[in-house]
């Protein structure tokens, strides 16, 4: 009998051409995703006159630089951003690649239209010039983030070469306690292992907590992956990933979906594969989390007090503390409940969808924001789904901003900054100092908690509002 | 590319934990295609927000501007795949950088832009800062085709490197033209694909 092997490792022998005795493959790729940043690439293909060898595997959508105050061209004031995101039409046109440009009902942040589009599917290897590739894993793909050259290499060649990466299971188990999500999850996974603690592995995430997530909540955790320092993040596709794949436009159709069904169904690691690293979790033990810091490992439950770094003991993950506590204006000790915010961010790629709008609206219905908050939806289909069930009216109702599906403030490229010294709750992944502008300091958390801290001004335990619902 | 055989230094101790990309090169740089690397690297640790060099930031200090090698903490470029981060190091001159780990992305990035980036145990990447500290200016030489470098205080140290990260590096290598090599087997493999998902094919 063949050796029992894990997820990743399938899709590896699969998609491996040839590997080289220093351990080095050459690797095809099925689907190959880009944004505005592949503009370059795309000039470059045409400096060298080489092909862009496989348009029909390549897929593009503007969301970094895109405004989203407005749905044109014009409402991106900055000219350079303009220019990135004018090429994207005429670079697809002249490459022949599908292409979700401004106007298109489709566009918005690409790891969310992957994945709603139908084109993230169980077994495929997919990369993007993304870090937060990461999250197409929570359909069974082998997805990862590259940089510019990679990136070129792929358009010339639809290839990379790769070391095969070590593997990590994350078992969570139990069921979640009430208000917890999924955001939650993985921020406290981020807070035992450390922001480095999967460097070099790509992660499986299983146990009886996983299964039960919706396809959604999946590709919150597998987002996240990125941040413990994981290559990859991914699920074993199971019948909610088929439920969800059914019927979208790049799914299989007809004769194919039978095909590709039986064809996902080998993909769950075999029973007795060896990970390098197993890690269990109890969910019971997850509350609603918050970062206090500028690094995502900095994850405590929204009941917590702010850590004294004088309790450390090693010298530099002291110096660490002490540089995060200063820079974000906070006092050892203090429950992380007494920080009032300056603004609310609710999207991005780890909760920009429909499930989180919905969350959020549910805790802003009937209330009024206390703060700036600016809601972003993920995608153009997102934006329309929310508004055909009446989000967007409870949003602006409670005083909150609606507007135009982009990356916007989890990056901050297109100019959807805060300003320096203020405290932004944010729902997206990175709260890295300046991340969201200079001197801005971000605490993450569920778009639930977000919304919490927008009605009351104030980090809050949205289970308290959620119990008096 | 520009290859690297050996290097002979000035190194610089760089000890802030989890440095994430968004530090190397803040995203507000990003929108053009061609920046001013060097004077965007390490941006808002390097200058004030008028523009100020910030007197206590290594780089600052007179004996390390010069430095071409970075010795730095764990989990050194984590965060963003941004390859910028990579560019704005080599703008700035620095050829290789020593770490317990590396965000995985920018390991992979950094070969290909000629910078060696090979790591070492925690505890001699903090002895190594700590004599970098002590001795301002002091240089350290690595022999990549030997995987091997001096430390300040002339200790030998050797390093891993696998096998094509190498040979990219000693010999300056554009990975297009290694892969090319293989166009029958990339050839097989996409009409193997054709057979095995003909439904992510296109016409």
């Amino acid at each position: 009998m063949a050796e029992p092997r894990t997820m990743v490792e399938k899709i590896w022998d699969r998609a491996c051409i040839l590997t080289h005795d220093d351990g080095q493959s050459l690797l095809f790729v099925d689907r190959h995703l880009a944004h505005e940043g592949s503009g370059r690439g795309f000039a470059r293909l045409r400096a060298e006159g080489r092909k862009l060898r496989r348009p029909d595997l390549t897929f593009g959508t503007a969301d970094h630089y895109v405004s989203t105050k407005g749905s044109k061209l014009d409402d991106i004031t900055d000219p350079d951003m303009r220019e990135r995101v004018a090429g994207c039409g005429p670079n697809a046109e002249e490459f022949g690649v599908t292409f979700f440009t401004l106007g298109d009902p489709r566009r918005g942040i690409v790891h969310v239209v992957g994945p709603e589009q139908g084109l993230t599917q169980p077994g495929l290897l997919m990369v993007c010039g993304d870090s937060h590739t990461s999250t197409h894993g929570a359909l069974g793909a082998f997805a990862f983030g590259i940089g510019s050259t990679e990136h070129y290499h792929v358009m010339a060649t639809q290839c990379l070469w790769q070391r095969k990466p070590k593997t990590m299971r994350i078992n969570v188990e139990g069921e979640r306690g009430f208000g917890v999500t999924a955001k939650d999850v993985i921020l406290h996974i981020i807070g035992e292992i450390g922001a480095q603690g999967a460097t070099g592995h790509v992660i499986e995430y299983a146990g009886s907590t996983i299964r039960a997530m919706t396809i959604d909540e999946r590709l919150t955790v597998c987002n996240m992956s990125i941040e413990a320092g994981g290559r990859a993040g991914m699920i074993a596709p199971d019948e909610t990933t088929f439920d969800y794949l059914k019927g979208r436009p790049f799914a299989p159709h007809d004769a194919d979906w039978k095909t590709a069904v039986a064809l996902w169904k080998t993909l769950p690691t075999d029973a007795g594969a060896v990970f390098d690293r197993e890690v269990t979790i109890d969910a019971a033990r997850i509350a609603p989390t918050v970062t206090w810091g500028t690094s995502p490992e900095n994850a405590l439950p929204v009941t917590a007090k702010i850590p004294d770094p004088s309790a450390e003991a090693d010298a530099g993950k002291r110096t660490a503390l002490e540089n995060a506590i200063d820079y974000m204006g906070l006092t050892p000790g203090a429950p992380l409940t007494d920080l009032t915010v300056d603004g609310v961010f609710i999207g991005s790629c780890t909760n920009g969808r429909l499930s989180d709008l919905r969350a959020a609206a549910a805790v802003a219905k009937g209330r009024k924001a206390k703060t700036p908050t600016i809601v972003v939806p993920g995608s153009g289909q997102v934006k329309a789904q929310a508004e055909a069930e009446g989000l967007d009216e409870i949003f602006v109702e409670a005083g909150m901003e609606w507007r135009e599906a982009g990356c916007s403030m989890c990056c901050g490229f297109n100019g959807d900054i805060g300003k320096p010294q203020q405290r932004w709750a944010s729902t997206s992944n990175r709260n890295f100092v300046g991340r969201q502008g200079p001197g801005v300091r971000t605490h993450l958390m569920s778009a639930a908690m977000a919304a919490a801290a927008a009605v009351t001004g104030r980090f809050t335990d949205v289970r308290e509002l959620e119990e008096n619902a | 590319m520009e290859a690297f055989t050996t290097l002979t230094a000035v190194a610089a101790p760089f000890d802030r934990l989890n440095t994430d990309t968004d530090q190397i090169t803040p995203g507000r740089f990003l929108k053009k295609w061609d920046a001013d690397w060097e004077n965007v690297l390490f941006h808002d640790l390097r200058f004030t927000a008028k523009g100020r060099e910030k007197a206590d930031f290594i780089l600052n200090q007179k004996p390390f501007r010069d430095a071409k090698i970075l010795v730095c903490n764990t989990n050194f470029a984590c965060g963003s795949s941004r390859e910028s981060a990579v560019h704005a190091l080599v703008a700035y001159g620095f050829r290789a950088i020593i770490a317990p780990s590396f965000g995985d992305i920018f390991f992979g990035n950094s070969s290909k832009n000629g910078l060696l980036a090979f790591m070492q145990d925690a505890a001699v990447c903090a002895k190594l800062r700590e004599q970098l500290h002590a001795d301002p200016g002091a240089t350290m030489s690595i022999d990549l085709a030997e995987q091997s470098y001096t430390g300040p205080d002339g200790t030998a140290y050797s390093f891993e490197i696998d096998g094509f990260r190498k040979h990219v590096l000693l010999n300056g290598l554009d990975d297009i033209e290694l892969t090319m090599q293989y166009e029958d087997q990339i050839a097989a493999h996409e009409a193997g694909l054709k057979q095995e998902i003909p439904w992510i094919v296109g016409e």
